[in-house]
């Protein structure tokens, strides 16, 4: 369910990778249930050595990083699988923000759906600021503000990022998507008849047996 | 003004502009499995929101199901709580549900088009990321989370930006042991895991429409591994031969009216794609994947490359797999000794994938020390393979004949590889981990893991030595 953003202050954790998909974000584990536990999922692999330890050198597990707010990423971020366990492992770990040098199509919308704010910095911009989150490594937080569009920390000047408005407005308000398409039901109503008339195999569905 | 084929199911299917700037876009049918739809049954409860539209709506049991025979809902301890959820679920909404036992169940992407659920034209949405594999019969396809799911469920529209229109163009014949499989692969190779994002892929050329259904649908089906939003092939004689008499399909005089208007589904002459991607099929050989994403990809015949001589954003990727796949650069595939062989999943588990690998392992036997499995993409095919005697081709050469679901494309059902085993799959992703915690995976096609699975090494079918047990 949607969570409205406006605004986060937290530490930025740099996974510095691209294509970083969705079977590493959240794999498929063998043991579970209706009720997962989207906290423990969140990178379970990654975060764990062969025999079961926790691996210090992932990103999330060091001290400084354990409680970001914000990861950094390369290219292509959410890649695979649609499996929108990939967005609530982020937010039941408290990560509300992904800055990224781009997003897979199917995650970024998953985003959205969540609440979760997908930052696309472009290639160019999105090396200097994995750079910068590098070396400022976690000791002070950042800030990503939506209203404003700029991400401010240390390390460097602001940096403005681009999202299509509609985005914006939806993240800012938490707007209910199903609420906002239903505005249109009359016309959803509209197109089936007019289906049903042109071409009435779209509207019908039967077995013919 | 010309338009591509994708811009015209696009018009005829928007029933809207959101004040958002989102085209809602109307969705003919929708199919949901069991590891996502209880999720959004539970969100519309509590919203009070009833499904609009349970008779265009269908469900399968796909994903967590057990692969053994005799299975029930408890085969699989993990996924008894998904398939019940799904059955209730379905029951309190009259949603159609092809349940584990059902003669007819599947995996989604493969019952929807063989029942004829799915149409030429139709637009079609289902909770994950393979769905356009249906655009092999002309289908515009997308997947989609689980919000989505539910917004599809309460409106029968999705609401969409509107990608943008990649050609790929397939020039030549394609020879002799190589298939749709292998384009793909070839195609992720060049352009990447990324190449396609943003975009609706219509693949065309005289090299696809040579191509039988099956085939169409299996490079439709790895669409998702170049980023593609959807990807389909525009249906011709041999699409509308394959779905005549389909049980869903529209019958008699509505039959012959739907295929005057899917005659004419076609880009125009000159219509612009924003991407267009050219691949000369004559000269490939069968591919393989040596690395950790579907775009490390060889000939296999070629060698692993040396990544001094990749591009430079593809290096740091390509040292990270050879260490996960433990491999070297600059060594060739060919005679790598494997563990598994994984044939199946929603990329090639329809007939025709499996009489191919059957006419491969004929007479001979799987390697010592291999193990072979072979899970028909659903139980028709299943039933359909038996007929035809395939089961017993297999059985006999040790394969594990296994029942109807995704099985090892995943592992959500128990069907896993062991730690550091080296698996020739059919599937469409060799992500570190996903058939298995440190399971390395080879994607290659069904010719290429069935003769894989027999000499116990990574082969070539077309070389396998005649008699050769």
């Amino acid at each position: 369910m949607m969570q409205p953003f406006t605004r986060h202050t937290g530490i930025a954790a740099p996974l510095v990778k691209d294509d970083v998909n969705t079977d590493q974000i959240a794999p498929i584990l063998h043991s579970r249930g209706l009720k997962e536990d989207y906290r423990a999922m969140l990178f379970h692999r990654a975060r764990r050595r062969d025999d079961g330890s926790e691996d210090p050198d992932f990103v999330l597990n060091k001290p400084q990083f354990r409680a970001a707010g914000i990861l950094v990423a390369g290219e292509n971020f959410g890649a695979g699988s649609s499996r929108e366990s990939a967005v609530w492992s982020m937010l039941a770990n408290g990560i509300r923000v992904i800055i990224a040098k781009s997003f897979a199509d199917i995650y970024r919308e998953n985003c959205l759906q969540n609440g979760l704010l997908p930052v696309v910095l472009g290639s160019a911009l999105g090396d200097q600021f994995i750079a910068r989150v590098v070396a400022v490594d976690g000791k002070a937080p950042f800030t990503v503000d939506l209203g404003t569009q700029r991400i401010s920390g240390p390390g460097g000047p602001d940096v403005a990022f681009e999202i299509p408005a509609a985005d914006r407005t939806r993240l800012i308000e938490g707007l209910d998507d199903i609420g906002l398409t239903l505005k249109h039901v009359d016309e959803i109503a509209s197109w089936e008849a007019r289906a049903q008339t042109a071409q009435p195999w779209l509207q019908s569905a039967r077995d013919s047996r | 003004m010309q338009q591509t084929l994708f811009d015209k199911i696009w018009d005829l299917h928007r029933v809207a502009q959101r004040a958002d700037g989102r085209d809602l876009i109307y969705i003919d049918r929708h199919v949901l499995h069991e590891l996502h739809a209880h999720h959004a049954f539970a969100q519309l409860q509590k919203q009070g929101r009833p499904v609009r539209r349970a008779d265009l709506t269908f469900a399968v049991q796909d994903h967590t199901v057990a692969t053994k025979p005799g299975r029930d809902d408890d085969t699989n301890p993990s996924g008894s709580a998904f398939i019940r959820a799904m059955r209730e679920g379905c029951r309190t909404n009259r949603i159609r549900l092809f349940d584990v036992d059902d003669p007819e169940q599947g995996i989604s992407h493969v019952v929807a088009p063989e029942l004829g659920i799915v149409l030429p034209g139709a637009t079609h949405a289902v909770p994950d990321s393979h769905a356009s594999t249906v655009g092999g019969v002309g289908a515009l396809a997308f997947g989609c989370g689980t919000s989505e799911l539910a917004h599809i469920l309460a409106t029968q529209v999705m609401a969409l930006k509107r990608p943008k229109n990649m050609r790929v163009q397939l020039d030549g014949r394609l020879a002799a042991g190589v298939s749709a499989k292998d384009v793909a692969l070839r195609i992720i190779a060049e352009i990447g895991v990324a190449g396609a994002r943003g975009h609706v892929v219509e693949y065309a050329g005289p090299a696809v429409h040579a191509m039988p259904i099956e085939q169409r649908m299996t490079l439709c089906n790895l669409n998702i591994e170049m980023g593609g939003r959807s990807g389909f092939v525009a249906p011709d004689d041999v699409t509308f031969e394959w779905l005549a008499r389909r049980p869903f399909v529209p019958q008699g005089a509505e039959w012959d009216r739907a295929l005057r208007h899917w005659r004419m589904l076609a880009s125009d002459e000159g219509a612009g794609f924003d991407r267009e991607v050219r691949l000369d099929c004559a000269t490939l050989e069968p591919q393989i994947t040596w690395g950790t994403d579907p775009s490390q990809v060889v000939g296999i015949s070629g060698r692993v490359p040396d990544p001094a001589v990749l591009d430079p954003g593809r290096r740091a990727a390509a040292a990270s797999a050879f260490g996960y796949m433990d491999l070297a650069p600059g060594m060739p595939l060919l005679g790598l000794p494997i563990d598994r062989v994984f044939i199946g999943s929603c990329t090639n588990s329809r007939l025709p994938d499996l009489q191919v690998a059957a006419d491969v392992v004929r007479g001979r036997h799987v390697a010592e020390g291999v193990v072979a499995m072979v899970v028909p993409g659903s139980s028709s095919v299943k039933r359909e393979a038996e007929a035809a005697g395939l089961d017993r081709v297999f059985r006999e050469a040790g394969f594990f004949w296994g029942e109807s679901g995704c099985s090892m494309c995943a592992g959500g059902n128990g069907d896993r590889g062991e730690p550091g085993e080296r698996c020739v799959s059919t599937t469409n992703r060799n992500f570190e981990n996903r058939q298995g915690p440190k399971v390395r995976t080879h994607l290659a096609s069904p010719a290429t893991a069935a003769a894989s699975a027999i000499a116990g090494r990574i082969a070539d079918a077309r070389q396998l030595a005649p008699g050769t047990t």
